[in-house]
């Protein structure tokens, strides 16, 4: 029985203006369920760029991209962010927590919108959700009442609130001091030993990526090392 | 919790984000309705008044014989001549009075058609009013005092005296406002009249009659039936015109057209005797709703430039909302719905302020003399108007929000989080 949760195969991603240039060339890999995987390279070499299309938001590539054993190809808008709501948690360098709401509602809104459970059973998993990331007592302020650190750890939370089956993170700790990284990297870890989270992180920082369970390198829009 | 509760709540806060730019966009529509439902109330009301100075008092078809050659002669009417060229010369008119034939078995004939509200017959004479030495030229008007009030509204119209007393005095007479004002009669005083055959009769001033007309007041006056009958010297058979209302008014013209078949007599209708009112009145009409339209249209151009400001603000929001599983369409409705708010609340509002400045004008004084029931400013409620004022302003803010919200429905979060 196969355990990829995420599996791409050939992917090829062009840019055509002004000159056609691949960003992407031929990429496959495949995630097995409970990895913490990174994708490191140096600035430029394409891995943020694999990354979006991974998180289903750039359909603008060649290749067949498989979540969850389902072809992403050929789909909808909808059904995309329908696919991003359940399955994906993002964690981006930038927190992009909403100010108009407070921290516990910022962490319920994609499970509300998912309306799989009803409000009250949302609140306590929301509520759950940033008692692992120990940052419950801030759970009623305004997200622009907290530090870096803590925007950072709720949106961690936001990113787990639907039982995601993978967590993408596009330099989650770039913007963090080495204290509050080392913090995030702890979560990750955690996430990912106690809970069997999957997680694939694109980080330029060598330290944070050797202390993940895989490292993937990748070098002019090419992986050169696979990390097995 | 409910897709379309969820985008509500997003609305909201984004709106109480930018709650004073939100207010003055409000405040917008709420003006342009404001001004729509005043203005339509006014103009209507003036509309229904200036409408009513004539329609109310005028039949909706008048059954008549007008005084004009015959159009069949004698000689035609001979089988033998067929064939031969008539010479016929100085046509005049037959002497005869334009009495109605068998006037009562038309009207009631008329009062069983179920298209018929009411009828009203009536008498008009030619007479001169005797003021010492002086002849002035009048018109008497025989009429049936309950048919014409409850038909014409004659109690209206009628300033000083009471109506009734022309039924229940008998040679009583209402004198137009200006013919008694000539003749320096007062109520109580007993007038002379001379007829167009040279009869002289005494009537009894009952009344004053102000049609708000100057040229017919001086001319018009009114007796019952009966005394027109008597000061002619006719039977009480004697009729001149019957006078219908229909229910539908705009049946007038095909109605008039069966009478004046059905009746070999003349018919006229309402819409060929008074054309030029309509026109009036749908002018007045379409001139109110381009106001408000035009002010709606600058209002939604408010709300337009606010959500395109908020969407530049709101990028990052809206790419995160992108990421976790918001739809474009949902991103779309939320935007619609902050410009449905403004629209249906500030609409609402202009409902409010524009009844109140209805009642406001309803309280100015607006004394005529061409209008002796009229006191202030006349203003129609008619909620017709309140119906397509909110329709109108929710028309208006959707498409103002429409376009802002497209836009942020197309916005590419890569592309918002990959710049930070």
């Amino acid at each position: 029985m196969s355990n990829k949760i995420l599996e791409v195969k050939n992917i090829v991603k062009q840019f055509h203006d002004p000159i056609t240039i691949s960003v992407l060339k031929d990429i496959s890999f495949s995630i097995d369920k409970g990895e913490f995987v990174s994708i490191t390279g140096k600035s430029g070499c394409g891995k943020s760029t694999l990354l979006y299309v991974l998180s289903t938001m750039d359909t603008d590539y060649e290749g067949e991209l498989i979540i969850d054993g389902q072809s992403m190809a050929k789909r909808k808008e909808a059904e995309l962010a329908k696919v991003r709501n359940e399955k994906i948690g993002f964690v981006f360098q930038f927190h992009y927590l909403l100010n108009e709401f407070s921290v516990l509602r910022n962490v319920m809104l994609p499970a509300l919108k998912m309306n799989k459970f009803n409000k009250d059973e949302i609140e306590a998993k929301a509520i759950e959700k940033l008692k692992i990331l120990e940052i419950e007592k801030e759970a009623l302020k305004r997200p622009n009442q907290l530090s870096g650190g803590q925007k950072q750890r709720v949106a961690i939370a936001r990113a787990l609130i639907n039982d995601p089956i993978i967590i993408l993170g596009d330099e989650p700790t770039g913007n963090l001091d080495k204290k509050n990284s080392q913090n995030v990297f702890d979560i990750f870890k955690e996430l990912s030993q106690s809970f069997g989270q999957s997680l694939l992180i694109v980080t330029h920082d060598a330290d944070f990526a050797d202390r993940t369970d895989r490292i993937i390198e990748m070098e002019d829009g090419k992986i050169i090392s696979l990390g097995k | 919790m409910n897709r379309f509760k969820l985008i509500y709540e997003i609305a909201l806060q984004l709106l109480k984000a930018r709650w004073k730019q939100t207010l003055v966009a409000a405040i917008g529509v709420t003006f342009s309705i404001t001004m729509f439902i005043t203005l339509l109330g006014f103009m209507n009301g003036l509309n229904t008044l200036l409408d009513g100075l004539i329609l109310n008092r005028t039949p909706h078809i008048k059954l008549y014989n007008e005084i004009k050659p015959s159009a069949i002669q004698p000689i035609e009417k001979d089988s033998t001549l067929n064939n031969t060229h008539h010479f016929i010369e100085s046509i005049k008119p037959f002497a005869g009075k334009p009495e109605i034939r068998n006037a009562s078995a038309i009207m009631n004939y008329l009062k069983k058609d179920v298209r018929v509200n009411g009828v009203a017959p009536k008498i008009s004479a030619q007479v001169f009013y005797n003021v010492g030495a002086v002849d002035l030229t009048g018109a008497i008007n025989g009429i049936d005092v309950e048919a014409e009030s409850k038909l014409f509204f004659f109690q209206d119209y009628v300033v000083k005296g009471n109506y009734v007393d022309l039924k229940n005095i008998p040679n009583s007479i209402i004198l137009g406002k200006g013919a008694a004002d000539k003749m320096l009669a007062k109520i109580g005083d007993v007038i002379q009249v001379t007829t167009a055959k040279g009869d002289r009769v005494q009537l009894k001033v009952v009344g004053y009659f102000q049609s708000g007309l100057a040229d017919i007041d001086k001319v018009q006056s009114y007796t019952s039936i009966s005394t027109a009958q008597k000061i002619l010297g006719k039977p009480n058979s004697y009729i001149t015109d019957i006078q219908i209302k229909l229910k539908v008014i705009e049946q007038a013209p095909k109605v008039a057209k069966e009478y004046a078949r059905l009746f070999e007599i003349d018919a006229e209708d309402i819409q060929t005797a008074n054309a030029q009112f309509e026109t009036g009145s749908s002018v007045r009409t379409t001139i109110s709703y381009a106001v408000g339209i035009t002010l709606l249209i600058v209002a939604g151009f408010g709300i337009y430039n606010i959500l395109n400001m908020m969407i530049y603000e709101k990028m990052d929001s809206i790419a995160i909302l992108k990421a976790t599983g918001f739809s474009g369409k949902d991103v779309k409705y939320i935007f619609v719905s902050i410009a449905l708010s403004i629209g249906f609340f500030g609409g609402l509002a202009g409902l409010g302020f524009g009844f109140l400045a209805s009642a406001g004008i309803d309280q100015i004084p607006f004394n005529t003399s061409a209008l002796p029931t009229v006191e202030t400013y006349p203003v129609d409620y008619n909620p017709k108007y309140y119906v397509i004022g909110i329709i109108f302003s929710l028309i208006t803010t959707y498409f103002a929000g429409l376009f802002p919200a497209k836009k942020a429905s197309k916005i590419d979060p890569v592309i918002i989080i990959r710049g930070k």
